[in-house]
């Protein structure tokens, strides 16, 4: 599993030595996306439930004319809910599945910044000592005292997708 | 955005113009002596040969201009338009559409059968005149006189490289009419003011010289006589002494007629069509659909400023508003009408089909056409062409009497096809006619019977009898020919329009004929539907599924919580609650409506909160990560931003009654 994970995050440097990301928080937690992903970042918007569908993306928003599943990366990584505050945001990504890209919301609690990180500070998730899935992470990023999650979204997204596929 | 790959292009405007040809030659196998369509044929041949050889399909611009050579001398008069020529070029069509779409596919021995063929249809029409072209290199005297816009040099067109080209055909001998050149005082030295006469003595075919000037055809004075047939070389270029006694341009009637009327003749439909085709412009379907979603987020945008501008007093915010309002309505209607085709595309298609079908059967078969400016969603067009081909191939194989039959029936020899469109209240009604010899209940109840489909002596209604051929392996073909009787086709026919939302009616007489009737929504992207409120949240029902709206009584209401069933007009309706269905976790309004819908057979209740009307609803497709919500058809945005989803009838009935059996089954 180290390996794979080892090899995941190679993919995310992809022979760099700084990435660009935008860093935001969900449930106390600091979390960073690639920026060239993210497509735009939204005020909360009113959300239409999806009866049926699974939880993670158990919701759909109008974006710009176009209607795109809302996730909710906090389901994934099995956290704890938080009221929308003033600073709740939605990120819009665009990301590949199965060859094709997939426009999608994040609920986020606050959008802080876009940064760059270094490769030298990053370190692979710990195999043990953690109650996340390990594949769902790409790397962490250490930054002063506190850690910058990388989430994996492919595989976040797919295992949403392949279960539901399963399911049905 | 990228630019569109040019072969890509050639490939569409090659299609299109095969399309042409074949239309043409069929219209000419109906009047052989139409020099309307002799023309057509060879306009859209030689621009083939011509754009085919610009973009490197060299085989399809050499097999094409040996059909172009064949109908340059039916158009000169040479040899008459025969059937049998028609049918060989037909072939050869066929065979340069497999030149476009696969010009490194080996196709030489193919090319040299339907050569010959044209040959033969040539040499046979032809009055046993060993002139023809191919068959030895004869020297005909041209005189050329052209002359160029006066801006051509401007628009970057050299007349020298024309002349040299020309040089290059054979004997030649150019003089320069100058004439038009005005003094040095009025002259504008980028002017072109020169006109040109040549005398071409050369064994290469008239179109050879169409072909030099095929870049500038369009806007040129072109005029070309052809003054007579072999003459010593040396001989004409002697006879010119000055600019003076070049030729005029005006055809003299000593010259031969045939030849000297065919090339003003050919020069004025090309510009006729050259100004036309400025006024289409081709657009890639899906940037029809960027702009679909605009005028969609427009829509919605110009919603919320009505509801602004209704909250504020400023009368002139309001007027905005209200001009934003109608502006962003016209610009939806007219976004919906950019997508529509007229069937006379589709329509086109069958024209050949049925000439092949004619000669395969030996049946004599007319096709006649009606209503075809009546116009559809694009998409739908696509779709429809091949449960059509389907329904016109089963009416000329089973439907269609032979001539022999049809005789002793006192009918006319020629069968006939009768295709027709119209629009009628949201839809489009395509009618697929014959008069031929109608179904044959009896034996289609036989085969129905005998393959299970139905129970022996089941009371039937002709409708639900007729019905059954849509079904999978369903054929009352007694011999299965090369065109239809497999089985296959028909239930094809039926999931096709099935999948396009529509409907499909049969009418038949015995010894009269038959009609199939398709009814199809206008457009996939849009329909009509039924905008209710469950909970919280607002679904929209598709109208077509919708039969009627109806309160749900308190007494039915209790009654029913241990049944689901209500009583309509003396039929029991079962009916979902879409509130526990979609476990809303909401309180019931106090007086529930019912929508009931059909599906196919079944109808089924469904209990909402509020009907709120009806809504023209823009169906978007369902994210990638919903597509195992089967419940939904798709989303929508409605005008105060939300959105809606599209309930999927036939998914949510079979649902409602999984539930039901759970329910069943735990009580």
């Amino acid at each position: 599993m180290n390996q794979a994970v080892r090899k995941l995050s190679e993919d995310l440097w992809n022979g760099r030595d700084e990435l660009e990301v935008l860093t935001f928080e969900i449930a106390g937690e600091t979390f960073a996306l690639e920026a060239f992903i993210v497509q735009e970042i939204l005020d909360l918007l009113p959300e239409t439930s999806v009866p049926g569908a699974k939880a993670f993306v158990g919701s759909v928003i109008n974006f710009r004319g176009k209607v795109i599943p809302l996730a909710d990366i906090r389901l994934a990584f099995g956290m704890e809910a938080t009221r929308p505050t003033i600073d709740s945001r939605i990120i819009v990504i665009e990301i590949e599945i199965d060859d094709e890209p997939v426009l999608a919301g994040i609920r986020t609690d606050k959008v802080h910044e876009v940064t760059t990180l270094q490769r030298s500070a990053s370190e692979p998730p710990p195999s043990v000592g953690m109650r996340w899935r390990p594949d769902f992470i790409d790397c962490l990023v250490k930054r002063g005292s506190e850690f910058i999650i990388l989430p994996n979204l492919q595989v976040i997204f797919s295992a949403q997708h392949d279960r539901s596929a399963t399911a049905a | 955005m990228s630019f569109p790959d040019p072969i890509a292009v050639f490939r569409t405007e090659a299609a299109e113009l095969l399309e042409q040809i074949e239309a043409g030659l069929l219209d000419l196998n109906v009047n052989l002596g139409d020099k309307d369509q002799v023309d057509a044929v060879f306009r859209g041949l030689h621009t083939l040969k011509g754009s085919g050889a610009m973009f490197g399909f060299e085989a399809l611009a050499a097999f094409t201009h040996h059909c172009e050579t064949a109908f340059d001398r039916v158009r000169k008069g040479e040899v008459p338009a025969t059937h049998a020529l028609v049918t060989a070029v037909l072939g050869a069509r066929d065979h340069m559409r497999a030149l476009v779409e696969t010009p490194m596919g080996d196709h030489e021995a193919m090319s040299e059968t339907l050569l010959d063929n044209l040959r033969r249809a040539v040499d046979g029409a032809d009055s046993g005149d060993a002139a023809a072209p191919a068959a030895g290199p004869a020297r005909i005297l041209y005189k050329i006189r052209f002359s160029l816009p006066q801006n051509a040099m401007a628009n970057g067109t050299n007349p020298l490289p024309l002349l040299d080209e020309l040089r290059d055909l054979g004997t030649c001998r150019i003089v320069a009419d100058r004439s038009k050149i005005p003094s040095l005082d009025v002259l504008a030295p980028t002017d072109l003011h020169i006109a040109w006469d040549v005398e071409l003595l050369t064994d290469q075919p008239r179109s050879a010289i169409d072909d030099v000037f095929i870049f500038v055809m369009d806007d040129m004075e072109l005029v070309v006589e052809e003054v007579a047939a072999p003459v010593e070389p040396e001989a004409p270029v002697t006879t010119i002494k000055a600019p003076a006694a070049a030729p005029e341009p005006t055809i003299s009637s000593s010259l031969p007629a045939p030849a000297a009327v065919a090339s003003p003749a050919t020069n004025a439909p090309a510009d006729a069509k050259a100004a036309k085709a400025a006024e289409n412009v081709r657009v890639p379907a899906e940037r029809l659909d960027e702009l679909m979603d605009r005028v969609g987020e427009l829509v919605i945008a110009q919603s919320r400023l009505s509801q602004l501008a209704g909250g504020s007093g400023d009368l002139q915010l309001r007027a905005v508003s209200e001009d934003v309002e109608r502006l962003s309505g016209e610009l939806r209607d007219t976004m919906m009408v950019l997508r529509m085709v007229p069937v006379t595309q589709l329509f086109g298609r069958f024209r050949r089909l049925v000439h092949d079908l004619a000669n395969e059967t030996g049946k004599r078969i007319e096709l006649v056409t009606e209503g075809e400016t009546t116009e559809v969603d694009k998409s739908v067009i696509e779709r429809l062409a091949d449960p059509m081909v389907h329904l016109v191939r089963n009416s000329c194989d089973h439907g269609l009497e032979t001539a022999e039959e049809r005789r002793v029936a006192g009918k006319p020899e020629a069968g006939r096809i009768h295709l027709s469109a119209r629009q009628q209240a949201g839809e489009v009604i395509i009618t697929i006619k014959d008069d031929g010899r109608g179904i044959n209940k009896d034996r289609v109840r036989a085969k129905a019977e005998s393959s299970g489909l139905i129970q022996p002596n089941a009371s039937l209604t002709d409708q639900e009898l007729y019905q059954l051929i849509f079904q999978p392996g369903f054929s009352t073909a007694q011999a299965v020919t090369n065109l239809s009787g497999r089985g296959v086709g028909m239930d094809v026919v039926k999931r096709t329009i099935d999948a396009l939302r529509g409907t499909i009616n049969v009418v038949s007489r015995p010894g009269e004929g038959s009609e199939i009737s398709l009814a199809i929504p206008l457009t996939l992207a849009i329909i009509d539907g039924l905008l209710v409120r469950v909970g919280n949240a607002r679904y929209v029902i598709p109208l077509s599924a919708v039969e009627e709206c109806l309160e749900l009584s308190v007494e039915e209401d209790m009654r029913s919580r241990g049944r689901s069933f209500i009583s309509l007009r003396d039929s029991l309706v079962p009916f979902l609650r879409l509130r526990d269905l979609f476990r809303t976790g909401t309180k019931p309004d106090p007086f529930q409506k019912v929508v009931v819908i059909s599906t196919g057979s079944e109808r089924v209740g469904l209990v909402v909160d509020q009907i709120i009307g009806d809504h023209q609803t823009v169906i978007k497709g369902m994210s990638k990560l919903h597509h195992d919500v089967g419940m939904f058809s798709g989303a929508t945005i409605l005008g105060d931003g939300g959105v809606a989803l599209i309930l999927d009838v036939g998914h949510l009935v079979a649902e409602g009654q999984q539930q039901e059996a759970h329910l069943r089954a735990a009580g």
